[in-house]
């Protein structure tokens, strides 16, 4: 891995745990334009085959009963479904694909993440970023649409005190902007410091004495990382989802 | 936008200590892919997966709805069944009873034509008696009246007397009836 070979270099403690982060160009070169294939688009890739494979061939045989694929990919689709009717309410079911896209996306990103030597999409915010802002757009796109002016109506908080209408109004409105930073930079900066974490345990490694330790500490952050992985996807869709019905149901 | 990418191309070998994240060269690139996959997997998921997956939930639900509707007649079959096995038990045993019954007032009947006719043939048998013991004792009262007369008539001769038939008679008879 990359901190080895830096690490190879001189002092042994040297770590560079940002460095499985790098983009770079997949089949070597020197530049790399927007649709070079480096190792973020490997790994994109890798997660388009798994979705497929899981949610196409799982299901494939469109068993009455179900085998082991097909249990989790109905699993996952009764567990977004669910949410999404759950959260954003029935008229949002016309997003479920939208919001099961990023789902699985997020999903197999982050736990694809998880293998050794690998690349985490999820980790990097402008793919967050990208995620997060669709979101953004579309619930603002959807409330205006659906709603026209009354969906103005969510910064107006009309239960509280005349007064103090046009404080919260600013707040609400800050907090509404802010969302699209808060989605992306949960996720990305969740599975990045795992990631980091794991790295700088591994480079303590190195040195005899702590290295049951840090192998310790690397299996625990590794459970605690599945765990994140999983965590994220879920609070990044059940956000979607609750910021969707603000969407369609602006009145608080 | 060319030149810049390559610039931060080589810009990221020597960024060790930064983090990836931040070098915006390689955000054009990740977004273009990230955007591309997540056309394909929407695309997938809406046109082949989810309309797959809600067409098997949807079977699955109609096969258990119907399972029960099936199971629900079965029973409803079963219980129908044992009605109908109660109703027959119960019609047996009255078709039983009556049998029973018919047997009874059959036998009574023959019994009652036996016991008559026994009867009938012991009041017939206890008539015939009767009338035997009547002669009988009818017998023994003329032979009484005979024996007597001849008794008187002899102890009157032996006494010296003359026996005339009559009176001897006559008194016998008011004797006897005395």
């Amino acid at each position: 891995m990359a901190t080895e070979t830096h690490g190879a270099e001189g002092n042994s403690l040297v770590f560079h745990p940002m460095d499985q982060f790098i983009v770079k160009p997949l089949f070597g070169g020197e530049g790399m334009g927007m649709f070079t294939i480096t190792n973020a688009t490997f790994w994109m890739i890798l997660a388009i085959v798994g979705v497929i494979a899981l949610m196409v061939l799982g299901t494939s045989r469109r068993a009455t009963i179900p085998g082991r694929a097909q249990s989790v990919a109905e699993l996952a689709y009764g567990f977004v479904y669910k949410m999404v009717e759950d959260v954003a309410g029935k008229d949002a079911v016309g997003f479920f694909p939208y919001i099961m896209t990023l789902f699985m996306f997020i999903v197999f990103s982050n736990f694809l993440g998880l293998l050794p030597m690998s690349f985490t999409p999820t980790s990097h915010f402008a793919v967050t970023v990208v995620l997060a802002m669709l979101v953004f757009l579309t619930v603002t796109i959807v409330g205006f649409v659906k709603n026209g002016s009354k969906f103005l109506g969510l910064f107006w908080v009309s239960s509280a005190p005349l007064a103090l209408r046009p404080v919260l109004a600013i707040i609400e409105v800050i907090s509404y902007f802010v969302r699209p930073v808060s989605h992306s930079i949960r996720l990305a900066g969740n599975v990045m410091a795992g990631h980091a974490v794991i790295k700088v345990f591994a480079g303590f490694a190195a040195i005899a004495v702590i290295s049951p330790v840090s192998v310790l500490a690397i299996t625990a952050m590794y459970g605690l990382e599945v765990l994140v992985s999983f965590i994220q996807a879920y609070v990044f869709t059940i956000l979607t989802c609750v910021y969707l019905k603000d969407a369609l149901h602006p009145s608080h | 936008m060319a030149t810049e990418t390559h610039d931060a191309a080589g810009h990221v070998a020597d960024a060790a200590p930064g983090m990836p994240q931040l070098d915006f060269s390689t955000w054009a690139n990740q977004i273009f892919w990230l955007v591309v996959t997540l056309v394909v997997i929407y695309l997938v998921l809406s046109r082949v997966a989810l309309p797959r997956i809600a067409a098997v939930l949807a079977e699955r639900q109609g096969t258990i709805t119907n399972d029960i509707a099936a199971a629900e007649d079965l029973k409803q079959k079963a219980v129908e069944a044992e009605e109908a096995y109660n109703q027959a038990l119960a019609d047996a045993r009255n078709e039983a009873n009556n049998i029973i019954a018919a047997t009874k007032t059959d036998i009574q009947k023959d019994l009652d034509v036996a016991l008559a006719k026994a009867d009938a043939e012991i009041a017939a048998k206890t008539a015939e008696g009767e009338k035997a013991i009547a002669a009988i004792r009818e017998g023994a009262l003329e032979s009484v009246k005979a024996v007597a007369k001849d008794t008187a008539k002899e102890l009157v001769t032996a006494m010296g007397g003359k026996a005339d038939a009559k009176t001897i008679t006559a008194a016998v008879t008011a004797r006897m009836k005395g």
